[in-house]
């Protein structure tokens, strides 16, 4: 017969040798990668432009004259470059990502292809009124619907953000202390557990900060909050569920006690995607609280988009709502662009727009997929889930408060590492080489080496049950004494552990060319 | 050299009282990246905030243990807060105070009570 001797071994190899290190220090199809200002030159561009033919400019002799320094990269190296780049990134795409107060749950695909409509995605801000109407109707329904689910009369839309929300509402709680006489209280009060942008937000208004003392089931201290609510008292910002992932049991005797010494009730509202559906704050005696859309309401966030942070408020601070908002009447919709007219106690304007419309049309889009029945079960889902996490974990690892269900996330400290030469931080970082992005550490401060995790309601028993698998395992290997592989990690990284403290005490914010390389001179105007 | 619950300690040279924080504070800190001194003629109070100290783990206000007007801020710290980490009771001093009234330093806690109170925690 005639042999067939060329072409490829079909038998399968029986030996495989080795791993050894490539040749480039590649590490197969994961590419090593510049940044791009190392990749990009002078001589190369993605686009072929005609060159600028301007003989004047108006900048009164601000016109640069020296080379902006942008890199030239064609449109193919600047592709694989972000495709590079997004290779070596933890995404919640990829897997759960239990990062505890951000929420980090899935973006269903749909609120993505709403967004994308061209008549929400192409609008101009300034684009005349009568050709905005669908988008004005959006905000009209998103705002009515945000007013629903928590009982509260007005909602400002613009804030950009959950920390910018918090500035909103703490400008507008300004607004009205000073609209009744009452500009002289300086004292703003926040529990020890707060996320830290509740004290740095009143700082930035001008309030003084002082701290309300933890039970030790983590809950605000009723009595401390009583003597420290003073007359000079202008608000609290109390966030609940709490960031111990704990409902405030006492939320409606801690509004009372601030409303009897004329302090307005600031609730921020990071945690809404525990109670959505089942709680409204109005009930509670909230006077204003921010809604992260990019967090209850799923639009993209931790560096995947823009913020949203609108902010619902009561009665009593409704009339000081900075604009603009949108008013209805037999003429269609249109925009209330400024205070002095319509309602004479605004503070003004957040942004110069409307805000992020592309959030609000995913948030929409989330209520509506939603409806009243999915979005209760998003509430019972995240609490569920955290649940599930807490009971599977609490065997090996120490709750921080163990008695009773959690809220949304659960929360561990490391007294459980107690002996091992094992910290928070090592024990994180070996998450990583197990194929999850850690959870948030350190955070709440008054848990010692805490570890929060929230798993969120889009995860499903099978993805829970892998990760819980994962941090079991991990924790038997770090009580066995199997040290190197936590002090190591991550060991399958692309960069393995950084220096904190020297990025901290020396960063380098800017990049600059080696000294070698030259720069053309400008291209000489036609 | 006396000092505080909240970890500051004082040394005092005739009127003028050195603070700074203890050995123990600036280790449970960790890695110090940022120190902000007060400038001098700012008035304090005994347990207003003096300073803030900032390490990779977290930020914290640094109580004045005592009360008088700033004479200096460690200008050191601005570049190098690893100081703090170094030689937290000596070259990583944080301000120096000209005192009203000494009686306050005697009402701190000496060494050894110090360290019965670390003992404590």
């Amino acid at each position: 017969m005639t042999m067939l001797n060329v072409g490829r071994p079909t038998q399968p190899q029986t030996a495989v040798p080795v791993a050894h290190a490539s040749l480039t220090g590649a590490r197969g199809l994961l590419q090593d990668e510049a940044l791009i200002f190392e990749l990009g030159g002078w001589d190369k561009t993605g686009v072929d432009l005609e060159p600028a033919a301007l003989d004047a400019s108006d900048l009164a002799g601000l016109t640069r004259e020296a080379p902006i320094g942008l890199p030239g990269l064609s449109e193919p190296e600047a592709m694989r470059h972000y495709v590079r780049l997004s290779q070596k990134n933890h995404a919640i795409d990829l897997a759960l990502y239990p990062l505890g107060s951000c929420t980090m749950k899935h973006n269903p695909r749909l609120n993505e292809k709403m967004a994308r409509l061209p008549g929400f995605a192409d609008l101009h801000p300034l684009a005349p009124i009568s050709t905005a109407q669908g988008a004005l109707q959006l905000m009209d329904e998103l705002a009515h619907w945000l007013k629903t689910m928590t009982a509260m009369p007005a909602v400002a839309l613009s804030p950009k953000a959950g920390a910018h929300g918090e500035l909103c509402g703490l400008l507008t709680i300004k607004a009205a202390h000073e609209a009744k006489g009452q500009g002289h209280r300086r004292l703003v009060l926040v529990p020890t557990s707060a996320h830290g942008t509740n004290p740095a937000t009143a700082a930035f208004v001008g309030y003084d900060v002082a701290e309300i003392a933890q039970t030790e089931d983590g809950r605000v201290d009723l009595a401390d909050l009583e003597a420290k609510l003073t007359p000079d008292v202008a608000a609290i910002m109390v966030t609940n569920p709490n960031t111990c992932g704990l409902f405030e049991r006492d939320v409606i005797e801690i509004g009372r006690l601030t409303h009897a010494v004329g302090a307005y009730f600031y609730c921020d509202g990071a945690n809404f995607n525990a109670i959505v559906g089942r709680v409204r704050p109005g009930d509670l005696g909230v006077d204003a609280m921010h809604i992260n859309l990019h967090k209850t309401f799923s639009t993209p966030h931790g560096g995947g988009g823009p913020g949203a942070g609108p902010v619902v408020l009561s009665e009593a601070l409704a009339p000081y709502a900075p604009a603009p908002w949108v008013v209805s009447g037999p003429d269609g919709f249109k925009l209330v662009e400024e205070t002095i007219d319509e309602a004479a106690a605004g503070f003004g304007r957040m942004v110069a727009f409307q805000g992020q419309m592309g959030m609000f049309v995913r948030a929409y889009a989330y209520m509506l997929s939603h409806g009243t029945d999915g979005l209760r079960q998003v509430a019972e889902d995240a609490v569920l889930n955290a649940n599930y996490v807490k009971a599977r974990l609490s065997g090996v690892m120490s709750p921080a408060f163990p008695d009773g269900p959690c809220m949304h996330e659960a929360l561990f400290d490391d007294s459980w590492l107690e002996g091992t030469d094992i910290t928070t931080l090592d024990f994180a970082k070996a998450m990583i080489d197990e194929g999850f992005h850690p959870m948030t550490m350190y955070f709440p401060l008054v848990v010692h080496g805490a570890m929060l995790i929230e798993p969120t309601e889009t995860e499903s028993k099978q993805e829970l049950d892998r990760f819980c698998d994962a941090l079991i395992a991990l924790a038997h290997a770090a009580k066995a004494g199997d040290v190197d592989r936590f002090k190591g990690a991550p060991y399958l990284a692309p960069l393995r552990r950084l220096d904190e403290t020297l990025a901290a005490r020396k960063p380098k914010l800017t990049w600059r060319p080696e000294p070698t390389t030259v720069a053309p001179a400008p291209l000489a105007a036609e | 050299m006396r000092f505080t619950k909240d970890h500051e300690w004082v040394e005092l040279e005739g009127d003028v009282a050195t603070i700074g924080i203890t050995a123990y504070a600036a280790d449970q800190l960790g890695d110090v990246v940022f120190v902000e001194v007060p400038e001098p003629g700012k008035t304090v109070k005994a347990g207003d905030g003096l300073a803030v100290v900032e390490s990779v783990k977290a930020a914290s206000d640094v109580y004045a243990p005592i009360s008088g007007e700033v004479v200096e801020g460690n200008p050191a710290l601005g570049d190098t807060p690893e100081t703090v980490n170094d030689q937290p009771e000596k070259a990583g001093w944080f301000a120096k105070l000209k005192i009203a009234d000494k009686a306050e330093f005697d009402a701190l806690m000496d060494r050894d009570a110090y360290e019965a109170y670390l003992g404590t925690l």
